[in-house]
């Protein structure tokens, strides 16, 4: 009985320790993005002081140096770029995925399990092994520094990771409610879109947010591919990769504003982000 | 689109038949796909080819008259050129550093989110976080505003305790770049690894505990072999990602001392030094090294998913 007792004290002491261990663990993860945070808000004075100021007054200079207030190159034509190219490649993403998906899971073509894996295997083809014959395609049909090249790239980059997941998420619709509709006279529009589209929707929309995210985050392609006018956020973010005399509350704010949204799309995504990334395989 | 509709949902797959209605009918199947494959041909495989063929000629863009047909002249260069051989090691030890500590990190911090504690929501949103910063805003932050020698936070954070502030881009270069990776992509793993976690038999944990198994054999018996896989789908992932990272070391060290992976050396011998010849050359070795990791990561991949489907 005292032994038992004592078990349950000590499981109850452990437990709590560990509780205690895993909110540390969250703190010091999320510590450098709090300081940035703080930071961003500092003089830049306060910014670059050893030891921190972590108490500094605050002000709002970063961010009004980053959007160009007071001269300098605006943010504004990249952040635009950035979302132009992350939208418009979600959408084709979605559009060439959507009837993909449905040719894989509700109505299966034959040997639909070897298309699945050719997508996937196209997703481990490193993207510096394609890069040298885009960038000279682009350059002899005059389409370098246009926002549409990268629409078409990030489309082909995301949509196998899209097919993956909507071809889960489309078979979590149950055939015999299909077969109902159909019994009760329903035609395939209607079935689709009374049928099939609530149960997969939400499933549909994490995929746009997690193709959405990696167009968003692109780097490499676009730093070769793009010049001044189809420049996107990360490639404004380069131009920070020298120092700059005092320019860390400016760096902070830049750092944080291009990265909300993709903040912002992956705490919405937050519970099917394992399978999108894991490319469908972890549920 | 008629043939579609009439015909039944989700037919079994069918021996191919001759008579032309079925053929027609498996083509009504199929049109739905070919949208999304061809698009996938065109622009993934075609630059693929294109890179093979270029990366047996002497090219520099340069000097575009002196193209000429050099056999494995190009790999022959890549695999002796000291610069590149050292971005292969550097590559193998990024990766294999990377993958390693965020996966020992991130299981560890799985098990931890795996039990029931107050705010257990909040920690895990706190952990994800990193993952969800743009990777070269993530860099640019450790770059500027950890490690800078004069006024980073680590440095300024030493000062209290009075230990040394050490230049830590100058000092451990490459170990800089890992931290700021493994920081990034520890909530991957950990992702990963609460789901392996989530999806094990609770019944058969119940068992063994009523049995007398302590939590080490629990760990050791059941849930260890359990996540078996899962640690092999992040490790396989996390390495397809890290192999081909650019962001960080562009970034952070651009590409100097001793940092610069293949897909670095990659870009800077096209984009900075016009070879276009030794570029697809290494573009293709470094895809060489892809395949291999990615024929483990299939197979893994495909486990899981027949496991799916048979559960389903």
């Amino acid at each position: 009985m005292s032994a038992i007792a004592v078990r349950i004290r000590k499981g109850k002491g452990m437990s709590l320790g560990l509780g205690l261990v895993a909110w540390l663990a969250g703190i010091v993860f999320f510590l450098p993005i709090a300081w940035m945070a703080l930071t961003s808000f500092h003089s830049e004075e306060d910014a670059a002081t050893n030891p921190p100021s972590f108490a500094a007054a605050l002000t709002l200079d970063g961010y009004r140096e980053f959007f160009g207030t007071d001269g300098g190159a605006s943010p504004w034509p990249s952040l635009i770029n950035s979302t132009v190219a992350s939208v418009a490649s979600t959408l084709f993403v979605l559009v060439l995925a959507l009837p993909a998906a449905y040719a894989l899971s509700i109505r299966p073509v034959k040997k639909w399990t070897d298309v699945l894996f050719f997508f996937l295997s196209t997703k481990m083809l490193p993207v510096v092994a394609g890069l040298l014959p885009i960038y000279l395609f682009a350059k002899n049909t005059d389409m370098l520094d246009n926002i549409w090249l990268l629409v078409i790239l990030y489309t082909s980059m995301n949509l196998p990771i899209a097919v993956w997941m909507m071809q889960s998420f489309l078979s979590e619709v149950p055939v015999a409610v299909i077969e109902a509709a159909r019994v009760d006279g329903a035609r395939l529009p209607t079935i689709l879109a009374r049928v099939v589209a609530p149960i997969a929707l939400p499933g549909i929309a994490a995929t746009a947010l997690i193709c959405f995210i990696f167009s968003w985050n692109e780097l490499l392609f676009a730093r070769v591919l793009t010049g001044v006018v189809a420049e996107t956020a990360p490639v404004f973010l380069t131009g920070f990769i020298t120092s700059q005399g005092l320019f860390l509350a400016k760096v902070c704010a830049a750092s944080l504003v291009i990265s909300l949204p993709v903040l912002a799309a992956g705490f919405a995504a937050q519970d099917k982000l394992v399978q999108g990334l894991s490319l469908g395989a972890v549920k | 689109m008629t043939a579609t509709t009439t015909a039944p949902v989700a037919a079994p797959p069918v021996r191919a038949e001759k008579r032309p209605s079925d053929r027609l009918r498996n083509w009504a199947t199929r049109a739905p796909l070919l949208p999304a494959l061809i698009f996938m041909i065109v622009v993934t495989q075609l630059p693929f080819v294109a890179t093979l063929v270029i990366s047996f000629f002497d090219w520099n863009s340069l000097y575009p008259d002196a193209r000429e047909f050099t056999g494995f002249a190009n790999y022959s260069d890549v695999l002796t050129d000291p610069d590149l051989r050292r971005s292969v090691g550097t590559t193998v030890l990024l990766t294999v550093a990377v993958v390693g500590a965020s996966l020992i990190l991130g299981l560890v911090l799985a098990l931890l989110l795996d039990r029931k504690f107050k705010g257990r929501g909040v920690v895990r949103t706190l952990l994800i976080a990193p993952f969800l910063i743009v990777p070269v805003a993530a860099a640019l932050l450790w770059k500027h505003v950890l490690y800078n020698p004069e006024y980073g936070l680590f440095n300024g954070l030493l000062h209290y305790v009075g230990g040394p502030e050490p230049d830590w881009i100058s000092n451990t270069p490459l170990l800089a770049v890992e931290a700021a990776l493994v920081w990034q992509w520890t909530p991957f793993m950990m992702l990963i690894l609460l789901a392996g976690l989530q999806s094990r038999d609770q019944q058969q944990m119940e068992a063994a505990r009523v049995d007398g198994a302590s939590n080490w054999q629990i760990f050791r018996y059941l849930t260890l072999p359990h996540l078996r896989r899962y640690l092999e789908l992040g490790a396989l992932l996390g390495s397809i990602y890290i192999v081909q990272n650019f962001d960080a070391v562009f970034t952070i060290t651009s590409g100097g001392l001793g940092t610069a992976n293949l897909p670095y050396t990659v870009y800077q011998s096209f984009y900075q030094a016009h070879e276009n010849g030794l570029a697809s050359a290494a573009g293709v070795l470094v895809v060489i090294g892809s395949i291999i990791i990615a024929t483990f990561a299939l197979r893994v991949v495909s486990s899981l998913f027949r496991e799916e489907v048979s559960r389903a």
